[in-house]
């Protein structure tokens, strides 16, 4: 039943991402192109997913499990590290040269799209030289 | 500087819309399941060969099916939008790189930290969101209105 509903999870967050125009690059870009024509849309993305996530959380925030007994993860630090930062803006400028990001890039890659596929696997690559350039894997 | 809205390609209502059903997502995660919906760490975890544990993989590959099955699903009832791709081979991979070396490094991406994060009040979350789309602002300026 948990993973039946996991997987629906996994549905509507990509169902909202396509009806959102988020799994279009160049709707993306349009965001972040302030100079050229700008499309606020992303804005309404993040307002309408934190409104809805904000009322998950709060319901969660006594509680030390998760309706079928499973322990609840949530990232417990609060130091502001240079990796904090450095990554983000890395990420950040690997969002701006494609309009991808991993949710919507998944998505894309699912349509059928090649260059979403080059994009993962490139994302992918990505991913474990940091894991074994720097030996964190913080997996929970 | 002087901000030119493109009227013709603001969606406010299908973004607000879309976006509630993320939050939804997200909501149903972390009640059902105790995790965050933050697509890089359930990827990121999902890779992470010989670390974690199979109960800790299975959530992680569902999810990720219903994610990555969700055109299919869409195109039960709307035609799917298109993709409009235009960066090359090369811009591909060099993009594909920065972001999972970049997420992994800063510990998550728009999902985790923009929606989730921020939903939650972190502060972390809060750094972590203005300095991706500050860096996303600044190279989406070189590369479009400098090179």
């Amino acid at each position: 039943m948990k993973n039946i509903i996991t997987l629906l999870a996994g549905l509507f967050f990509g169902l909202g991402l396509i009806i959102s125009g988020m799994t279009n690059p160049a709707k993306v870009i349009g965001f972040l192109d302030i100079a050229g024509l700008w499309d606020p849309s992303l804005i309404f993305v993040m307002i309408g997913g934190i409104a809805v996530a904000f009322v998950g959380f709060k319901f969660v925030q006594n509680k030390s499990q998760a309706i079928f007994g499973e322990s609840i993860h949530l990232p417990g630090r609060s130091e502001i590290s240079k990796e904090l930062v450095i990554g983000s803006l890395l990420f950040g400028a690997g969002w701006a040269l494609a309009g991808f990001c991993p949710g919507p890039a998944l998505v894309a890659l699912g349509a059928g799209y090649k260059e979403a596929f080059i994009f993962v696997i490139a994302m992918i690559v990505g991913m474990c030289i940091h894991d074994n350039l720097f030996k964190t894997c913080r997996i929970k | 500087m002087h901000l030119t809205i493109y009227w013709q390609n603001f969606t406010p209502v299908l973004s607000l819309l879309g976006g509630m059903l993320i939050g939804l997502a997200a909501a149903i995660l972390v009640i059902v399941r105790g995790r965050i919906a933050g697509i890089s760490g359930i990827l990121g975890g999902l890779l992470g060969v010989g670390r974690s544990a199979m109960p800790h993989r299975l959530w992680r590959g569902v999810f990720l099916i219903g994610l990555i099955g969700s055109s299919f699903i869409y195109q039960f009832f709307a035609p799917l939008p298109q993709s409009d791709i235009s960066a090359s081979l090369g811009t591909l991979i060099v993009s594909g790189l920065l972001v999972g070396f970049g997420t992994r490094m800063g510990s998550g991406c728009t999902s985790g930290h923009g929606i989730c994060g921020l939903s939650r009040l972190s502060i972390r979350s809060l750094i972590a969101t203005i300095s991706f789309i500050f860096s996303g602002f600044v190279i989406c300026y070189l590369v479009r209105h400098t090179i």
